[in-house]
């Protein structure tokens, strides 16, 4: 997957797709990070090239959002809500039991590569908290229970 | 629910018989009249604001020009917030019509959505009913096009300037404000930005008509909202209720007994204690809100929950402008020494100016309404501050 002239491919593909316009520009980053989980040096320095752009204002817009992951992740993202009501509603107790499941702290990758454990910002899903967002799929009012549940049925995927 | 809690199911309710029925009958009727059946109900901006919605669309239509556009905020960010969701879910064929009604007002061809990154998991369904759409606008011979645009987890993408900034393939910095999105919005054309609540307003009243639609609400806060509600409750969801109720009601509704405070429109909103609940209104009239009700009883610490605000406005702070850049570290940091005892109690009042001074020198939203959590909770639990 992290072949060059694959990466070279997906740039390609996005920007047919999107177009070469600065409007483009989110959707080719949001585009790259759907495929790899995150977005290279080589990658960025690709779409400025693509869009007639300096590889400044690409790394300028890419670094700016939460979600535009610039250093490797792994293939499933956990990002936990911390905020105020997931975390009154047990937020701490489903961070530990990531943390020990997956043998990795906060911010860390497996070794394998496939799990990042990440916290983020309200999800939306206040009224039934703790949750959690694995890639794009939300997973809420979770347990320990439940949360060993579903990462076994992740490390089969 | 009680009596005074009327529910309501405006927004919810069900679509009309034939699909885009309401949007057929209105693009017949002339701009002016849309108008006046908007600023006859009432309606004021659902995003939090509360800008008159009429008047933003009649300052648009009156640009020059023909390239402008109609974009729907639905970055829903606002910790304590999932009702945009919920409408979007349910009813995306009201907000889509909205949009059009808008796009036909102001002399708009394209209409964008901007949705959370969080939202991903929305897309395809959203996608498929933006098909219906297209289709249908072009039977009806509506030269009005939408499309989703994606956020990327940047709750500031919420701030309008910010979210065309971020559209635009930028940081989502926000602009110096004038000029308005009215005049200078999305690829600094003029722009009407609502919020998804908005648009449905709109299309519920060009249904009803602004007379049955102003018989819900008071007179500073007509019609119905929809509130999200968390926290310490048995029964936390989304609920349409009309606005302008006290908060005391409110909480024998949805409290669980033992409510301490109440934390309305989110982080960037006001904390009310229990002694205020009776003389609050929950409105335009008393404490506004785009729709977050956080409820906290007495087993919360005060201190815990304004220590995860600062965390949450120290990260979204888009680092532009210093007061809010360094206000926001030092508020919490301010607080932590103050708990620690390395700080005197005297300093909090210190902290509160701070807060102040970076409500009138921020350059955005952000920055000016940290001092709303932070002064109404550190005036109203000191003592939870302290010890
Ligand atoms: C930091 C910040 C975040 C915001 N987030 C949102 C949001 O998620 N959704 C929204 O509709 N408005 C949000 N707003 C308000 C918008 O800037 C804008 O006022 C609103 O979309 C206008 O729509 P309305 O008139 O229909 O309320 C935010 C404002 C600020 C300052
Ligand atoms: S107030 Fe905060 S979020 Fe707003 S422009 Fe300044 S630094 Fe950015
Ligand atoms: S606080 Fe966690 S989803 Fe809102």
């Amino acid at each position: 997957m992290a072949a060059n002239n694959n990466n070279n491919n997906l740039i390609n593909e996005l920007v047919e797709k999107y177009g070469r316009d600065r409007t483009s520009l989110m959707p080719i980053l949001q585009g790259v990070v759907e495929q790899n989980n995150f977005i290279s040096d080589l990658n960025m320095t690709e779409i400025a090239k693509e869009l007639d752009l300096s590889a400044a204002q690409v790394f300028g817009t890419a670094t700016f959002y939460s979600f535009l992951d610039t250093i490797p992740r792994g293939r499933f993202v956990i990002r936990v809500c911390k905020t105020i009501t997931c975390d009154m509603h047990g937020k701490k107790m489903i961070i530990q039991t990531l943390e020990n499941l997956l043998k990795i702290k906060v911010g860390e990758t497996t070794q394998d590569k496939k799990f990042t454990l990440l916290e983020t910002n309200c999800l939306g899903w206040c009224h039934k908290g703790p949750s959690l967002l694995i890639n794009n799929d939300v997973y809420s009012e979770l347990t320990a229970e439940k949360v060993h549940e579903l990462i076994a049925e992740y490390m089969h995927k | 629910m009680s009596e005074i809690l009327k529910r309501v199911d405006l927004i919810f309710g069900e679509y009309s018989d034939q699909k885009y029925k309401t949007l057929e009958k209105t693009i017949k009727r002339p701009n002016d009249d849309i108008i006046k059946d908007i600023l006859d109900s009432g309606l004021r901006g659902r995003g939090g604001a509360g800008f008159p919605t009429a008047m933003k669309w009649k300052f648009t239509m009156e640009q020059p020009g023909d390239e402008k556009y109609v974009v729907c905020n639905a970055d829903e960010g606002e910790p304590g917030t999932f009702k945009d969701r919920e409408i979007l879910t349910q009813v995306p064929r009201k907000v889509f019509a909205g949009m059009a009604i808008c796009g036909k007002v102001i002399g708009a061809k394209k209409g964008y959505m901007y949705l959370r990154g969080e939202y991903r998991f929305m897309l395809p369904e959203l996608l498929k009913e933006i098909d219906v759409f297209n289709t249908n606008a072009q039977e009806l011979d509506i030269d009005f096009t939408i499309e989703i645009r994606m956020g990327s987890g940047a709750y500031i993408c919420g701030e309008e300037s910010a979210l065309f900034e971020s559209m635009e393939g930028k940081r989502g910095e926000p602009r110096n404000k004038p000029p308005y999105p009215t005049v200078s919005g999305y690829l600094s054309k003029p722009t009407v930005i609502n919020n998804v609540e908005t648009f449905v307003n709109v299309l519920m009243i060009c249904r009803i008509g602004p007379v049955q639609y102003k018989k819900l609400g008071t007179r500073d806060s007509r019609g119905s909202k929809v509130f999200s509600v968390s926290g310490d409750t048995p029964i936390a969801g989304i609920y349409e209720l009309e606005l302008g109720m006290p908060l005391e009601k409110f909480v024998e509704e949805f409290g669980d007994g033992d409510t301490k405070a109440v934390q309305v429109g989110g982080a960037s909103g006001f904390c009310v204690p229990r002694k205020k609940f009776k003389d609050t209104i929950i409105g335009f009239e008393g404490v506004p809100t785009g729709g977050s009700m956080m409820i906290f009883n007495s087993s919360r610490s005060m201190y815990n929950v304004l220590h995860n605000y600062l965390d949450f406005f120290e990260e979204e702070s888009c680092g532009q402008c210093t007061p809010c850049r360094v206000g926001c570290q030092q508020l919490r940091k301010g607080i932590e020494a103050v708990k620690r005892g390395d700080k005197p109690i005297t300093y909090l009042e210190q902290l509160m100016k701070l807060s102040e001074t970076m409500k009138i020198t921020a350059k955005c939203g952000l920055g000016q309404s940290v001092a709303n959590s932070f002064s109404s909770i550190v005036n109203n639990f000191k003592e939870e501050m302290i010890y």
